[in-house]
């Protein structure tokens, strides 16, 4: 019987919650098809996020030593190939993260299978959903190759939960690679608020702030919130890109989606549509965001946004 | 050195998408196109490499329809000094994009290949890392700027992407999940380019002229070699489902308590 192997992410030994999602993934494809599941860490501290992979019910194979100790996606794809062939794996599920698209295509050429990357859902046992043209499309693809390599969109699958019986952890023995990558250093972006891309509510600003994005931080801070953008508020300097939500910048999907002074152009919509619940906060009665907000108002952000934050704290 | 950039025709941003009613595929008339923004990113970049490293040459490579010359033009038009254009006008997946691009690659053996992460069609994000794998070459996924303490004029003229003293590797600022990591890559190399990594130039009216007579070289897969029958096939496509109709409240005393018993979100 065919097996699916999920590559973790781990760090310093540390399971990332996305791994999580992408085990649900693979649940998903082994009951269409009865394959069974194995999971394999890789990178320093990988004896540690085994065992916590392991509690989930599958086996887990181990990757350590000096040669895998950064993330690199030369070394990293190479362990991952070589362990789905010693498993006899006929699939291999990443989440698509950082980590999970730089090394999944790696891989996917190294076992000559085809990819469907950033999958929504689990068709069959060949065909997935990916979204296109910033969530514009959904797509519907078919891997047509016997392997297949599968990244996942780690929002659109729940957490995995744990087994009644923890699997085994047993090392890999793979071959050290000689990487033409070195690691020189990491350089941690601290900041109080969640990440963009991963934080359950968002409040972003648009050219209506005129620059000034004191409210939006406001509501931001009590909402526990990440902060975003719209490319208008990023072309203008006011904002640094990173914070610029839309199809050229990040496209989040959050549980809730404040949008203050953003009158809504397609790009911006494309970054944001998959949000759960969508507040727009305008001036403007006519503004195209109020199509697609769950709740509109039509107000001043700058008197509504601190009114919106006293009223939020109060509840909490 | 010589610095290869990919440019992909893509659909403009700013035009509606829409789904053809049999869903095979997304409706093209009256679209608009251009270059990939992410390929305007690495353009850029390949033209401050090359201007502070003379004498270098920038390529600009594009997989598609004839159309695409038009990408092609765009990118010479900011100042890269030749095009390639291999045409193909069916769609063409991910790997066989990586595929014909290798066997480009081994024509025009360049120090550095420079790579939107993804085209903003099918937004896929795994043709440079394929190509890499392909090569047996190294990789430097997202690449980003190392914020520094030059001014901004400065910071608008120099390359993110470092090349060490010894030109036989770059240094290059990844974005990954929480913050930027710093990796040395041997040349030649893959390095794939995200939007931090620098703000793309306008074409000047006499670089545009001065474009026209650039030359662009034709080439087929097949001339190539290559065979572009796709792993992964797209068969079918649809809407994205619609959001419901909202509703105005009156303030923001309604907006909070619907929130919070309503939608349940805070």
């Amino acid at each position: 019987m065919a097996t699916i192997l999920v590559v973790a992410e781990q760090s310093n030994g540390h399971l990332k919650k996305a791994t999580l999602s992408a085990l649900t993934a693979a649940q998903q494809v082994a009951k269409n098809t009865g394959a069974n599941i194995a999971g394999v860490v890789i990178g320093a501290g990988a004896g540690q996020a085994a065992q916590d992979l392991a509690a989930y019910g599958i086996p887990v194979h181990v990757v350590e030593g000096a040669a895998f100790e950064h993330a690199l996606a030369e070394t990293h794809s190479a362990a991952a190939a070589e362990v789905a062939k010693k498993a006899g794996a006929g699939e291999v599920v990443i989440a698509a993260t950082a980590y999970g698209k730089d090394i999944a295509p790696r891989i996917a050429a190294k076992l000559g299978a085809g990819l469907a990357s950033d999958v929504l859902a689990i068709v069959g046992a060949n065909q997935f959903k990916r979204a296109m043209w910033a969530g514009n499309a959904i797509a519907t693809v078919e891997v047509t190759t016997p392997m297949k390599v599968v990244t996942v969109r780690a929002t659109e699958f729940g957490a995995a939960q744990k087994g009644q019986a923890a699997g085994t952890v047993t090392p890999a023995q793979v071959s050290a690679p000689q990487p033409k990558t070195k690691f020189v250093e990491f350089n941690e972006v601290k900041s109080a608020r969640p990440e963009l891309t991963e934080a359950r509510v968002v409040v972003s600003g648009g050219r209506g702030t005129k620059g000034d994005f004191k409210p939006i931080e406001q509501l931001a801070d009590v909402l526990n919130a990440a902060v975003g953008a719209s490319r208008a508020v990023v072309d203008a300097g006011w904002q640094p890109n990173d914070l610029q939500v839309g199809q050229t910048g990040k496209v989040v999907a959050p549980q809730l989606y404040v949008a203050a002074g953003i009158s809504g152009a397609i790009q911006h919509l494309a970054g944001m549509k998959g949000s759960k619940t969508i507040v727009a906060i305008n001036k403007d009665a006519e503004a195209p965001i109020f199509q697609v907000a769950d709740y509109g108002l039509v107000a001043d952000l700058f008197k509504a946004l601190p009114e919106m934050a006293e009223a939020v704290k109060k509840l909490q | 050195m010589k610095i290869l950039v990919t440019i992909k025709r893509v659909e403009d941003y700013e035009s509606k998408i829409k789904v053809k009613p049999d869903n095979s595929w997304i409706v093209t008339d009256g679209v608009n196109y251009r270059a990939n923004p992410f390929d305007e990113i690495a353009v850029e970049e390949a033209l401050r490499l090359r201007d502070t490293n003379m004498p270098s040459e920038v390529v600009v490579v594009s997989v598609g329809p004839a159309a695409a010359a038009a990408e092609i033009r765009s990118g010479l038009a900011m100042g890269a000094d030749r095009g390639i254009l291999v045409k193909h006008d069916a769609f063409v997946d991910s790997d066989g994009v990586a595929r014909v691009l290798k066997a480009v690659i081994d024509a025009e053996k360049p120090d550095l290949v420079l790579m939107g992460k993804q085209a903003v069609d099918v937004d896929d994000n795994v043709a440079g890392q394929l190509l890499a794998e392909y090569l047996g070459w190294g990789q430097a996924t997202f690449a980003s700027k190392k914020e520094s303490l030059e001014s901004p004029e400065e910071k608008a003229k120099k390359p993110g992407i470092r090349l060490t003293a010894d030109k036989k590797s770059a240094q290059v600022a990844r974005e990954v999940d929480g913050g930027l990591e710093i990796l040395e890559v041997q040349l030649p190399a893959i390095v794939t380019v995200d939007l931090r990594l620098n703000v793309p130039r306008y074409a000047s009216l006499p670089n545009i002229m001065k474009a026209k007579k650039k030359p662009i070289a034709e080439m087929t897969p097949q001339q190539l070699g290559v065979d572009v029958v796709p792993k992964v096939k797209v068969v079918k496509v649809e809407s994205p489902p619609q959001r419901a109709a909202g509703v105005k409240v009156p303030d923001v005393q309604t907006l909070v308590q619907k929130l919070h018993s309503e939608a349940k979100v805070i």
